[in-house]
C-alpha cells in the first residue's frame, strides 16, 4: 500500500506511532512526483535534495519528540505565489523566472514549525488569473482525471498534485474561487477561510481584499487539520483577523440534524450543467436524510458578482503587480533605451496575455474619468452582495451549491472567450466579495466520468459549520481516487 | 501699457518625521548608513509583503495639525497614489487623498508692513517617502538606494493664500517653527528633512480668477525658494505678456542656473489612479485620543515668550532670540531650574552661544553642552570663583563638546585668587618692573592703570579678581 | 451600448500600467477591453445610490505597530535577486533629471 494513497492525518498518526518515518514518506512522494509528472505537471519546482535533508532533520525532532503536531513529517505543495526562502517562487510567471525569496510565507512558516517536508512549488495560472492553470508560463497541468481536461484553477497543480498522489496534501489561494474551483474538477477537497483568518504575509498578491491561503487535500479531516495549523492572527498582516475559534477539527462532527441549509434558486439557471445540477441536488438530500433543513430560496445578484469582482480584482492587480518592473527582481529586457522602455518591455515581456489584459484592465477602471463610474460602482455592488448573504444567512447556517457550473473542460477549449470562461466563476466569486469561507468536496462524478464539486458556503467566521456539515456529508461516500493515482499505483489501495 | 501683477502662491511641504522606525517597517530611518541597509521587504517591495502602520506616525500627524488649528479628520485612511519611477519600491505610494488626518487649519505670520495674516492649510495627510536616486553622469545609470524608502511624511498643502517670497519664507519658518517645536521633525531644508514644492500663478491686480499655476520643484534653500519665485514669476509674466498661455506643468529649478526646465515628459501620464488602500485598515480617531494628543502638546513658541517676559522678566528681544529654537528654549529653562538666574543665563545664550554658533556656522539645535553643565558655569562665574575672561575661556571649551566646567577649572587651576597676599606680592612686582606706567598714572593718565592690571592678569595667568587688583593697585600707587 | 475603445485609450493605459504592445496585440485588447466594459456594464442595471462603496468587508479599524526598530542590516536580502546592482543599490537607466 502506498503511503501516498493514505489522507495527510493517517499517514501523520503513522509518522507519530513510528510505523512510518518522515523520510519514507517523503521518498515515496517524490517517487510518484517522479512517475506522474510526465503526464501532469502539477510541479513548477520539485527540491528533491533539500526535501531530503529537511525530512531527516525533522524525522530527528520526531524521534526525539519534539515534534508532536499530527502533520509532522507529512509531504506537503506549496502553490507558487507564496514565496518560500532559498526556493525558486514564480507565480507561474517568466517575469519571475529566477525569483528566489529571502523569506517565508507566513502560512507556510506554520506548517514548516509543525514538522512539514516541502516537496516543491505547483504549477497555477499565471499570477493566480485564470481558471484552467493554461495561463501558466511553463507549460500546462493536466487533470488527473483525464489528461485531455483541464484541473481548473488558478490552484490548478496543488489540486492535481493532491488528486495525482503527487503529495499528501497542499496550499492553494483563492480570490475568486482558485481553491474550490480546481478542487471540484479534480474530486478533492479544498477550503477558502473567512478573510483575513490566515496571514497573507508572503502571498505574492494579486486581489488584495479578496486573496486567501486555504488547505487542499483528500477529505475534510485533512482540511481542516491543516486550517488550523495555519490559521492564526499576524501582526505583519493589517488585514489579519484575531480570532479566538480556529480550533477547526472540533467540529468533525457527523451530525447536522436541524442544521438550517439553504439552496439558491439563482444558482441552477441556465448554463448549469445537467450532471452537474443532478449530483448537488442529491447531496442535498443526503444531508436532508441526516436531519437538516433543507430550503431553496433567492439569493439575488448572483449574475453581479462576476463583473463586480473583476472591475475590483484587476484594479488591484493592475496596482499589485506593478512592482514587476525589472528593477529589483526578476526579469529585466536586455535591450532597452532608457527607463521608460525598459519598463514596458520587461513588463510586455515577462507577463502573459491574460495578466496583461488584467493589467489593462484594471489601468482602465482605476483611471481619471472613470474611477467613479466603475471602481466605486463595484464597491457599491459588493456592499449589496454582502448585505444579501447578511440576510440569507439570517434565515439559513448553510448555503449549498454546485462550486462550478460544469465539469473540468478540455484542455484549449476556454480562453479564446474570456468571458465565458469568467461565467464560470459564477458560484464562488460572491463568497470572495463578500469575504465568508467555503468549502468544496467531491459528490459524484458526471458521465464522463469527471468529477463533481459540492460548495458549502458560510457566514463570516462560520467554518465550523460548513465543515461540520461537509464532513456529513463526506461520510455517505467514499473518496474516488483519479485514474492516475489508480493507474500509477496498482489499482486497489 | 504694462500691467501689474501679483503672485498667487501656495505650498506643498513634505516633512520627515522623527520616529525611530519607518511608517510601514520596523526599519530604521537613521539618518546615513551604507546604501539599503536600512530595509526589508517591506519598503523594498518585495513580492508579498505588506505595511503595517507606525502609530507615532498618527500622534506626530495629529500633534502638527492641532498645532496649526486643524480639524482631525477622526475618520482617516490611505490611499495608493500609482506610478511608475525606481526610487519607488511598489510604483504606487501609499499616501491619503480621499480622506486625509487632517484639514482646514492655518498658521498666522507677520508681514513686511508687520501686520499679521493667516495662511490657511487645505489638509495634511500622512505618507511614506520614496528612496534615493543617485546619478551617475559617467555611465548614465542611476543607482537606487532604499534606506529613505518608507520614512514617515506629513505633507501640508497650504491655500495659495501667498503673495510674496517674503510671506512664502515667513510661513515656512512659522511651519519650522511649531514643528520643532513639537519634536515631530527638525525641519531642515538643507537636509532635506523639510521639502517645499512652490505652487505659482500670476494674476493682474485686481483679477478674480486665478491664472494658470505651474509646480516647481528641487528648492533646497530659502535662498532658491525666494529666486525661484522670482524666476517664475517674470517666466509667467513673460509669456502672458508675449500672448502665450502658461502650460500648467511640473518645472524643476536650478539654483546655479536659477533657472527652471519642465521635468514631466510624455511618460508621465500624472494619471495616478487612486484607490483606498486594501492592505491597510482605516483608522478611528477616538474622542478619547485625541483629547489625550491634545493634553500632551508642549508650549509653543507664543507661549513660551508670554511666561519668559512674565515669569522670567526677560526682556521681548531676548525672549524672541531663546525661543527661536526649542532646543534652546529648553536648555534656557532647564538651565533656569537649575541654577535659577534667568538673566544672566539669557546673556550667556545671546552672548557667547549666539557669538559662537555663527563662527562655526552651526544651528542652536547643534548646541551640544548640557543644562547641567551651563548652570555650572553660571554658578562659577556669579560666586566670582573664576573671573570673566576665565569663564569665556571655560565656555569655549564646553561649547565645543560639553566639558564639565568644574572640573576643568580644577584641572587647569583657573581658580581666581582672591588672595590679597599673593596679589599685593604680584602687584608690587609688576609696579616695580613697570616704572614708566607708574609714573604715567601718578601724571594723570588714568589709562595706565589699565596697563597695571592688564600686566597683573598676565602674571597671575589671568586668574586675579580684576576688582581686587584694581583696588590694591589704586592703594600702592 | 457597446464601448468602443478607441487607440488612443490603448496607448494611454500602456502607458499608465508600462505595458507595450504590437499592432496585433493592441487590435486584441481593444475588442477584449470594449468586451469586458460592456459586460461590466450589467451593474448599471443596478440602484446603488443608497449604498456607500465598501472597502474593507469587516469593520476592524486601528492596526498599529509600534516605533521600536526590529530590523537590522537588509541589504544582502535586499539586493539577492537584484538584475542589475552597483555600489550597493540598484542600477537603472539615468532618470530624467
Amino acid at each position: 500500500m502506498s503511503l501516498m494513497s493514505l489522507t495527510a492525518v493517517e499517514l501523520g498518526k503513522l509518522i507519530q506511532k513510528k510505523e512510518v518515518t518522515a523520510v519514507e514518506a517523503t521518498e515515496e512522494a517524490l517517487a510518484a512526483i517522479t512517475a506522474r509528472e510526465e503526464a501532469v505537471h502539477s510541479y513548477v519546482t520539485v527540491d528533491a535534495e533539500r526535501a531530503m535533508q529537511r525530512a531527516h532533520k525533522v524525522q530527528e525532532q520526531i524521534t526525539a519528540g519534539e515534534l508532536t503536531s499530527p502533520l509532522a513529517g507529512v509531504p506537503v505543495a506549496i502553490k507558487d505565489n507564496m514565496c518560500t526562502k532559498g526556493l525558486k517562487t514564480t507565480c507561474s510567471s517568466k517575469i519571475l523566472y529566477n525569483f528566489i525569496p529571502t523569506y517565508t510565507a507566513e502560512a507556510v512558516l506554520r506548517l514548516e514549525h509543525a514538522g512539514a517536508v516541502i516537496l516543491g512549488k505547483t504549477n497555477m495560472d499565471e499570477f493566480a488569473m485564470g481558471s484552467t492553470t493554461e495561463t501558466s508560463a511553463y507549460g500546462v497541468t493536466r487533470n488527473p482525471w483525464n489528461t485531455e481536461h483541464v484541473p481548473g484553477g488558478s490552484s490548478g497543480g496543488s489540486c492535481a498534485a493532491v488528486a495525482a498522489e503527487e503529495c499528501s496534501y497542499a496550499l492553494g489561494s483563492d480570490t475568486g474561487g482558485s481553491i474550490r474551483q480546481p478542487s471540484s474538477f479534480c474530486g478533492v477537497t479544498g477550503i477558502k477561510p473567512t478573510y483575513g483568518t490566515v496571514s497573507r504575509y508572503g502571498l505574492i498578491a494579486y486581489g488584495s481584499s479578496l486573496d486567501q491561503i486555504g488547505p487542499i487535500a483528500k477529505d475534510v479531516t485533512d482540511c481542516a487539520t491543516v486550517l488550523e495549523a495555519i490559521s492564526a492572527h499576524d501582526p505583519k498582516d493589517s488585514t489579519s483577523v484575531k480570532r479566538e475559534d480556529t480550533d477547526f477539527t472540533q467540529a468533525l462532527v457527523d451530525d447536522v440534524k436541524g442544521m438550517r441549509i439553504g439552496i439558491p434558486n439563482d444558482y441552477f439557471g441556465e448554463g448549469l450543467d445537467a450532471d452537474v445540477r443532478e449530483r448537488i441536488l442529491t447531496a442535498a438530500k443526503e444531508l436532508e436524510k441526516k436531519g437538516a433543513i433543507v430550503e431553496h430560496f433567492d439569493l439575488g445578484l448572483v449574475k453581479y458578482a462576476i463583473p463586480a469582482y473583476y472591475v475590483i480584482a484587476c484594479a488591484e492587480a493592475s496596482s499589485n503587480l506593478a512592482r514587476f518592473d525589472g528593477v529589483k527582481y526578476g526579469y529585466r529586457t536586455e535591450d532597452y533605451d532608457g527607463l521608460h522602455q525598459m519598463y514596458k518591455k520587461s513588463r510586455s515581456e515577462g507577463f502573459g496575455a491574460e495578466v496583461k489584459r488584467r493589467i489593462m484592465l484594471g489601468s482602465f477602471v482605476l483611471s481619471s474619468g472613470y474611477y467613479d463610474a466603475y471602481y466605486l460602482k463595484a464597491l457599491r455592488v459588493k456592499a449589496l452582495i454582502k448585505q444579501a448573504f447578511d440576510d440569507a444567512f439570517a434565515k439559513y447556517d448553510v448555503i449549498l451549491g454546485p462550486a462550478a457550473p460544469t465539469t473540468a473542460p478540455k484542455l484549449g477549449a476556454s480562453l479564446s472567450d474570456p468571458i465565458q470562461m469568467y461565467l464560470g466563476d459564477i458560484y464562488t466569486i460572491s463568497v470572495n466579495l463578500a469575504g465568508l469561507p467555503g468549502i468544496s468536496l467531491p459528490c459524484g462524478l458526471d458521465s464522463h466520468g469527471l468529477p463533481v464539486g459540492l460548495q458549502l458556503i458560510g457566514d463570516c467566521f462560520q467554518e465550523k459549520k460548513i465543515i461540520r456539515a461537509a464532513y456529513a456529508f463526506e461520510q455517505t461516500r467514499d473518496y474516488a481516487r483519479s485514474s492516475i493515482a489508480q493507474e500509477q499505483n496498482g489499482g486497489a489501495s | 501699457m504694462s500691467r501689474e501683477y501679483e503672485t498667487v502662491i501656495g505650498l506643498e511641504v513634505h516633512v520627515e518625521l522623527a520616529t525611530k522606525t519607518k511608517i510601514f517597517c520596523g526599519c530604521s530611518t537613521a539618518f546615513g548608513g551604507a546604501p539599503n541597509t536600512h530595509t526589508c521587504p517591506v519598503c523594498t517591495g518585495m513580492p508579498g509583503s505588506l505595511p503595517v502602520l507606525n502609530r507615532q506616525v498618527v500622534e506626530y500627524a495629529m500633534a502638527v495639525g492641532l498645532a496649526t488649528n486643524c480639524t482631525i479628520n477622526q475618520n482617516c485612511k490611505f490611499d495608493r497614489k500609482n506610478y511608475f519611477y525606481p526610487d519607488n519600491p511598489q510604483n504606487y505610494q501609499i499616501s491619503q487623498l480621499y480622506e486625509p488626518i487632517c484639514r482646514n487649519g492655518g498658521v498666522e505670520i507677520e508681514t513686511a508692513d508687520g501686520s499679521k495674516k493667516t495662511i490657511g492649510i487645505h489638509e495634511i495627510h500622512m505618507e511614506e517617502d520614496a528612496g534615493k536616486l543617485v546619478h551617475d553622469d559617467w555611465d548614465d545609470v542611476s543607482i537606487v538606494d532604499f534606506n529613505r524608502s518608507g520614512v514617515p511624511l506629513i505633507e501640508i498643502v497650504s491655500e495659495p493664500d501667498m503673495r510674496s517670497a517674503e510671506e512664502v519664507i515667513a510661513y515656512l519658518e512659522k511651519l519650522r517653527l511649531i514643528i520643532q517645536y513639537l519634536g515631530a521633525s527638525d525641519c531642515k531644508l538643507n537636509e532635506g528633512s523639510m521639502r517645499a514644492d512652490v505652487n505659482l500663478s500670476v494674476w493682474e491686480v485686481g483679477a478674480t480668477e486665478f491664472g494658470t499655476r505651474t509646480e516647481m520643484k528641487n528648492l533646497n534653500s530659502f535662498r532658491a525658494i525666494a529666486r525661484a519665485i522670482e524666476g517664475e514669476k517674470n517666466r509667467q509674466i513673460d509669456l502672458i505678456e508675449s500672448g502665450e498661455k502658461v502650460i500648467q506643468e511640473t518645472r524643476r529649478w536650478d539654483d546655479a542656473r536659477e533657472s527652471s526646465h519642465a521635468m514631466r515628459s510624455k511618460e508621465d501620464a500624472q494619471d495616478y489612479r487612486y484607490f483606498p488602500e486594501p492592505d491597510l485598515v482605516p483608522i478611528h480617531i477616538s474622542d478619547e485620543w485625541l483629547e489625550e494628543v491634545r493634553s500632551r502638546q508642549p508650549e509653543l513658541r507664543t507661549e513660551k515668550l508670554e511666561r519668559y517676559e512674565s515669569e522670567y522678566k526677560i526682556p521681548r528681544y531676548d525672549a524672541e532670540i531663546i525661543t527661536s529654537s526649542k532646543h534652546m528654549a529648553d536648555l534656557f529653562e532647564q538651565t533656569v531650574e537649575l541654577c535659577g538666574k534667568p538673566k544672566k543665563v539669557s546673556n550667556w545664550l545671546m552672548g557667547e552661544t549666539m557669538r559662537l554658533l555663527k563662527e562655526h556656522e552651526m544651528e542652536p539645535e547643534d548646541i551640544v553642552f548640557s543644562p547641567e553643565h551651563l548652570a555650572a558655569l553660571v554658578d562659577l562665574a556669579d560666586a566670582g570663583t573664576i573671573n570673566s575672561s576665565v569663564a569665556k575661556e571655560v565656555f569655549e571649551k564646553m561649547f565645543t563638546d560639553d566639558t564639565d566646567p568644574k572640573q576643568y577649572v580644577e584641572e587647569h587651576g583657573l581658580k581666581t585668587v582672591n588672595d590679597e597676599g599673593a596679589l599685593r606680592e604680584t602687584i608690587e612686582q609688576v609696579i616695580r618692573d613697570n616704572p614708566q606706567s607708574v609714573d604715567d598714572y601718578h601724571n594723570g593718565k588714568e589709562k595706565a592703570i589699565g596697563f597695571l592690571v592688564g600686566q597683573t592678569m598676565k602674571a597671575m595667568k589671568g586668574k586675579a579678581n580684576p576688582g581686587m587688583v584694581n583696588k590694591i593697585l589704586k592703594e600702592l600707587l | 451600448m457597446a464601448n468602443i475603445i478607441s487607440d488612443e485609450t490603448i496607448e494611454y493605459v500602456g502607458i499608465l500600467a508600462k505595458l507595450e504592445l504590437s499592432d496585433e496585440e493592441k487590435e486584441a485588447a481593444k475588442k477584449d477591453m470594449g468586451d469586458m466594459l460592456d459586460y461590466i456594464d450589467q451593474l448599471n442595471e443596478l440602484d446603488t445610490s443608497q449604498v456607500e462603496p465598501m472597502s474593507h468587508v469587516f469593520p476592524v479599524d486601528n492596526v498599529f505597530r509600534e516605533d521600536v526598530v526590529t530590523n537590522g542590516d537588509g541589504s544582502e536580502d535586499t539586493l539577492a535577486n537584484a538584475p542589475l546592482c552597483r555600489d550597493g543599490g540598484f542600477e537603472v537607466p539615468k532618470t530624467i533629471v
